[in-house]
């Protein structure tokens, strides 16, 4: 990484898992009983139907998410852990929000707004406007700060998911 | 197919049909009385034969029942598989007779466990818990059966060899790595190998050997390590940590290298961690990658098998390395001057018997028998820990990481299971003996010819020992009554039944005792202020060692 050691202390990990019955009881216990937290998970099926991929979000310290990522690999349906934290990644998180929407002024103010956050009006009332909204972390937060001004009466958030970036140009592999 | 002759449990309604086989199968069936000692003694098995323990018990209640055992084999890396009996599959969720979620309970506990869907996947994942308890950092592994897949039919195909796509444990060890490995060792001055159970588990006993013997390294053991490297031997020091002997720790405090193989860095072995061998390089082997940074930084990780590793080691460094002798007879010569320094009169003589003569009495009494010695958890542990020296791998079983009391009388009766010839010894306290004590029956119906030797002081006295050093000696629910009759209980299981209740009759006793036939419970009425000494308190760096640094007392 360019800023040399700056210290990271949330890490997004990419954990390819066998898709079986309580495989992700078996991550998450993993995490809580050895005291750290989950901050943010999402599931999902792989293109392969017998893996499935987990992207989790924890955070900790490098020696705390080391131990979290050694035990996370010893666990016998865990194929594969990758930290994307270490290298560059997108990652994307789906919010839907119902917004207050009562008055003229609002109804198309918001209209805007979704249009420049690329959202979508999913459902609408003489009072409200429900709306999807993707993007990261720093996109969604910005967007609810926005939208807190004509009130909130209701909001639903995924948890994020990540995926590695594919490099542009070969780079000289970090020495271990 | 697993080459398992014995398994241990208890019978149930789900399970009903598997015994209904094993009746006509060459498996012989040691039936205990409760599931918990059907585990241990399991564990007693694996660990004296180093082959898989294997236990059978019933749903609900016998599942639960084995939770302990799992944690206590999984934790001292121990391979040890439970079958247990689920109810049927059409039943699971419903809250049945006997029903338990024995998986979801046992999941942070074993190493891995599997509820089998089908009876299709049976064998293979009979075969799968066989691998995986065995391989890598072993450990225990459950295998849930719901009543009808065992009723079930499939055709038997049992895989030969299987390779799982998510486990593939790390045995070789990386050249790199042996190299600065060596390069290390070569460079030290003073040096301390620290060698735990995965030394008995890996079979590296004898390179940990050579190894001592070539460069002069002295070598402590931690309690699970006892047996791994000569105890007689003259570049042994003993255990190290809480109650580790006091050349062992102030060895360890002072060396410029420490090699760990197959060692984890337990809390009871290094107490205040920052200071724990804070001049030392650290070299450390060991499977199981968790292992390494886990507790301390290491210099130099070895993820491998221990005797690959230490073999690796020793090739590279040939038959005669080139090392500072000069430096070393220092440091050997510091050894046994701290040595004398630490060396602890208890008193022998004195009336009540004082516990630990009657462990050196055992210790002369039965050396050159290669005894198996099996404890439970307390005093009495750390006692045969310090006073009984073992020559041999396999040879002391004692509960390390979950340290249950329960497990001594248990384990003695699989390791007699296991070896009929052999000498095997219970050391049991009078508070843990209870815990398991309806293993008696077993034994005698067994005709295993355990010995079981209690030291009574009346007390649960690891606890009281705290109390009284610690706790202003206000002594909590750690006084014991008058408790059984333990020769009367001996007998009424069967057994025979021996009491010394004066320093002279100690040797007698155990002589007698030993000399017996059969099952023989011998109980020796001992001091109840004794204390295990050297101790470290909690908190405290371990070369601050009771009794010789006397002002930490009742601080705390």
């Amino acid at each position: 990484m360019e800023n040399g050691a700056k210290v990271i202390f949330r890490h997004t990990l990419s954990v390819l898992v066998d898709n079986e019955p309580g495989v992700l009881a078996r991550v998450t216990s993993l995490i809580s009983g050895r005291g750290f937290n989950i901050e943010s998970l999402s599931v999902a099926e792989t293109m392969d139907a017998k893996v499935s991929l987990i992207t989790l979000i924890t955070s900790g310290s490098p020696p705390i998410i080391e131990q979290i990522i050694k035990q996370l690999r010893k666990l016998i349906n865990v194929i594969k852990v990758v930290d994307l934290t270490e290298d560059d990644y997108v990652e994307k998180q789906l919010v839907l929000v119902k917004v207050r929407a009562a008055g003229q002024g609002d109804r198309s103010e918001l209209r805007s707004l979704c249009e420049i956050f690329k959202g979508k009006i999913l459902d609408v009332s003489s009072k409200t406007y429900t709306m999807e909204f993707t993007g990261n972390e720093k996109k969604i937060r910005d967007i609810l700060i926005l939208l807190d001004e004509f009130g909130i009466e209701e909001q639903v958030s995924t948890g994020l998911t990540a995926m590695a970036r594919t490099r542009m140009f070969k780079k000289e592999r970090k020495s271990a | 197919m697993e080459g398992v002759e014995v398994v241990f449990g208890y019978p149930g309604a789900t399970t009903i049909d598997i015994h209904h086989y094993l009746l006509d199968s060459p498996l012989r069936f040691v039936m205990t009385r409760h599931e918990q000692a059907a585990i241990h003694a399991a564990e007693g098995y694996a660990r004296v034969t180093g082959r898989p323990g294997v236990a059978l018990v019933t749903s609900g209640p016998g599942a639960t029942n084995t939770v302990t055992g799992l944690a206590a084999a999984n934790m001292d890396s121990i391979p040890v598989i439970v079958f247990c009996g689920q109810v049927s599959r059409m039943m699971i969720g419903n809250d049945a007779f006997q029903e338990v979620d024995i998986v979801g309970i046992t999941r942070p506990i074993t190493k891995h466990n599997y509820l089998v869907r089908d009876t299709e996947s049976l064998a293979r994942i009979v075969k799968e818990a066989f691998y995986v308890a065995t391989t890598g950092r072993p450990g225990s592994v459950l295998v849930d059966l719901p009543k009808d897949v065992i009723s079930g039919q499939a055709e038997f195909k049992y895989p030969g060899k299987i390779k799982l796509r998510a486990y593939q444990p790390h045995l070789e060890p990386h050249p790199k790595q042996v190299a600065k490995a060596a390069e290390l060792i070569l460079a030290a001055k003073k040096p301390v190998l620290y060698a735990g159970g995965g030394v008995i588990m890996s079979g590296a006993s004898e390179p940990l050997l050579a190894l001592a013997e070539r460069l002069n390294i002295p070598v402590t053991n931690t309690l699970m390590g006892l047996g791994g490297f000569p105890g007689t031997h003259p570049l042994f020091l003993g255990m190290l940590g809480m109650h580790g002997l006091y050349q062992a720790n102030r060895a360890v405090q002072e060396c410029d290298l420490l090699i760990a193989v197959g060692a984890r860095f337990d809390d009871r072995v290094t107490g205040r961690l920052d200071q724990f061998a804070r001049q030392a390089k650290i070299i450390q082997i060991d499977v199981d990658p968790t292992s390494i940074h886990k507790r301390v930084t290491t210099d130099v990780p070895l993820v491998a098998d221990a005797r690959l590793a230490l073999a690796s080691v020793l090739e590279l460094l040939g038959e005669a390395p080139d090392y500072d002798q000069a430096a070393r007879r220092e440091w050997l010569a510091a050894i046994e001057a701290w040595r004398a320094e630490g060396r602890i009169d208890y008193h022998h003589l004195f009336e009540p018997i004082q516990p630990q003569m009657v462990i050196e009495t055992l210790y002369q009494k039965t050396r050159g028998r290669d005894a198996v010695i099996t404890t439970e958890v307390g005093q009495h542990q750390m006692w045969t820990a310090q006073y009984y020296s073992f020559d041999r791998p396999r040879r002391f079983l004692s509960s390390g990481g979950l340290g249950v009391m329960g497990f001594g009388l248990p384990a003695a009766m699989g390791a007699q299971v296991a070896d009929p010839e052999a000498l095997v010894i219970c050391v049991a306290g009078d508070g843990s003996i209870l815990m398991n004590i309806q293993e008696m029956v077993t034994i005698v119906e067994e005709k295993l010819p355990v010995k079981t030797i209690i030291l009574n002081n009346g007390c649960l006295g690891m606890v009281r020992q705290w109390q009284q050093l610690f706790y202003h000696q206000r002594y909590a629910n750690t006084i014991l009554g008058p408790g059984p009759d333990f020769v009367k209980l001996a007998e009424a299981f069967g057994a025979k039944g021996f009491r010394a209740v004066t320093p002279e009759e100690v040797g007698p006793v155990l002589e007698r005792g030993l000399a017996a036939d059969g099952p023989v419970v011998m109980e020796f009425i001992v001091c109840q202020q004794a204390l295990v000494y050297p101790m470290v308190a909690a908190g405290r760096e371990i070369g601050d060692m009771l009794p010789y640094v006397a002002e930490i007392c009742g601080q705390d």
